[in-house]
């Protein structure tokens, strides 16, 4: 899967990856970016909630919980 | 998840409120409240959520003769706001006008920290940057050159270990000398792509008749652009609430409030 892009909602738990694109537009895009997820950002999924979903991921310093709905959105590539 | 009161909290804050009000602002996690209590000897640690600030706390100290009152805002990684805590801090630092906001920020994760700072001097110009927990950066080998960032934002850097109280006075003066020795700050400006400068040209000019120097005329325009209703309303509550006869600003809101 190394030279693979695809959602970041895929990404397992433990593994890292590098930002490549943010595909959605308005207001959703610009918290994606304003919460660190923009492009060339390192993100590591950390674990996921009892349901599946969210996911709390490491980037950037913090850890953030994404839904599915908004990881969907974000392009990656894994780099570990 | 509107937040309401901030009006009740402004005028709140408007009594005693001394010489200046500055603003602390920054990240979750990056030292505000240690910074706060530090600065004022107040304890305030108290609200439903221990060790969270989710309420303005607001507390003063005396420095060269001049009264200072500090309000210690939530967290927030945006003032796009997507949270009650990021709307009482971004509606402070846009509508409260502080004479001066210093952003404090985790020196070991300067790339996400500055994002807000971005943000904040986009507001304002009265922009003061703390470099906090330069204690863990250097424990992470991390080495910072402040005078560039400095340079390189156009704004006052103030290297801190909240927690120890090192750098503290170097932020009271840097305060002191912003408010009351009007040293001349010069943000760098973010210059968007041509689109959206043009976009911002277009408006501007009426945008500042709307708000006739109560707000920024470039960030307003800007989040007209943006186009997101909530911060689009409180700008129209702003305006109504500095001068409650113009009708310019009720109509807007009336607009704002018809499209939900
Ligand atoms: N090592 C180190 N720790 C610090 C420093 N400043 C603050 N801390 C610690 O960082 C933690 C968070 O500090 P707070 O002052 O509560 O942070 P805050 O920014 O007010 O947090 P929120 O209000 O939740 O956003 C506390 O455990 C502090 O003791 C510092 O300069 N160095
Ligand atoms: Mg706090």
């Amino acid at each position: 899967m190394l030279d693979q892009v695809f959602a970041l909602t895929y990404l397992p738990i433990g593994r890292k990856a590098q930002v490549i694109k943010v595909g959605t537009e308005g207001l959703i895009r610009n918290r994606l970016l304003d919460l660190g997820f923009v492009p060339s950002a390192i993100v590591e999924a950390i674990r996921k909630s009892p349901a599946g979903d969210p996911i709390a991921y490491r980037i950037r310093g913090a850890v953030i919980a994404l839904r599915s709905e908004e990881s969907r959105q974000i392009q990656v590539r894994v780099v570990d | 998840m509107q937040v309401t009161g901030l009006q009740e909290f402004l005028e709140r804050i408007e009594e005693n409120k001394g010489d200046a009000v500055i603003a602390l602002a920054g990240n979750p996690n990056t030292g505000k409240s240690t910074v706060f209590n530090s600065l004022t000897g107040l304890n305030q640690h108290t609200g439903n959520w221990p060790g969270k600030t989710v309420v303005f706390a607001k507390g003063s100290y005396r420095y060269k003769k001049k009264n200072i009152t500090l309000v210690d805002l939530p967290g927030a990684y945006s003032l796009l706001a997507n949270s009650a805590d990021e709307q009482v801090a971004r509606d402070f630092i846009c509508f409260g006008k502080p004479d001066a906001t210093v952003v404090v920020v985790d020196a070991t994760c300067l790339e996400r920290n500055l994002n807000l700072a971005l943000q904040v001097m986009e507001i304002t110009p009265q922009t003061i940057l703390c470099v906090n927990l330069i204690d863990e950066a250097k424990r992470k080998k991390m080495a910072i050159d402040f005078s560039k960032l400095a340079d390189l934002l156009g704004v006052p850097v103030i290297p801190t270990v909240a927690r120890d109280k090192v750098g503290l006075l170097d932020l009271k003066e840097s305060i002191h000398r912003v408010v009351f020795e009007k040293q001349l700050l010069q943000p760098r400006r973010i210059v968007y792509n041509k689109v959206i400068e043009s976009a911002i040209e277009k408006i501007q000019e009426e945008v500042e008749v709307l708000v006739h120097g109560s707000l920024n005329s470039r960030w307003v325009a800007l989040r007209l652009l943006d186009g997101d209703p909530t911060i689009i309303r409180e700008i129209f509550n702003h305006l109504q609430r500095m001068d409650p006869g113009d009708q310019q600003s009720k109509r807007a809101l009336k607009v704002v409030e018809d499209c939900g």
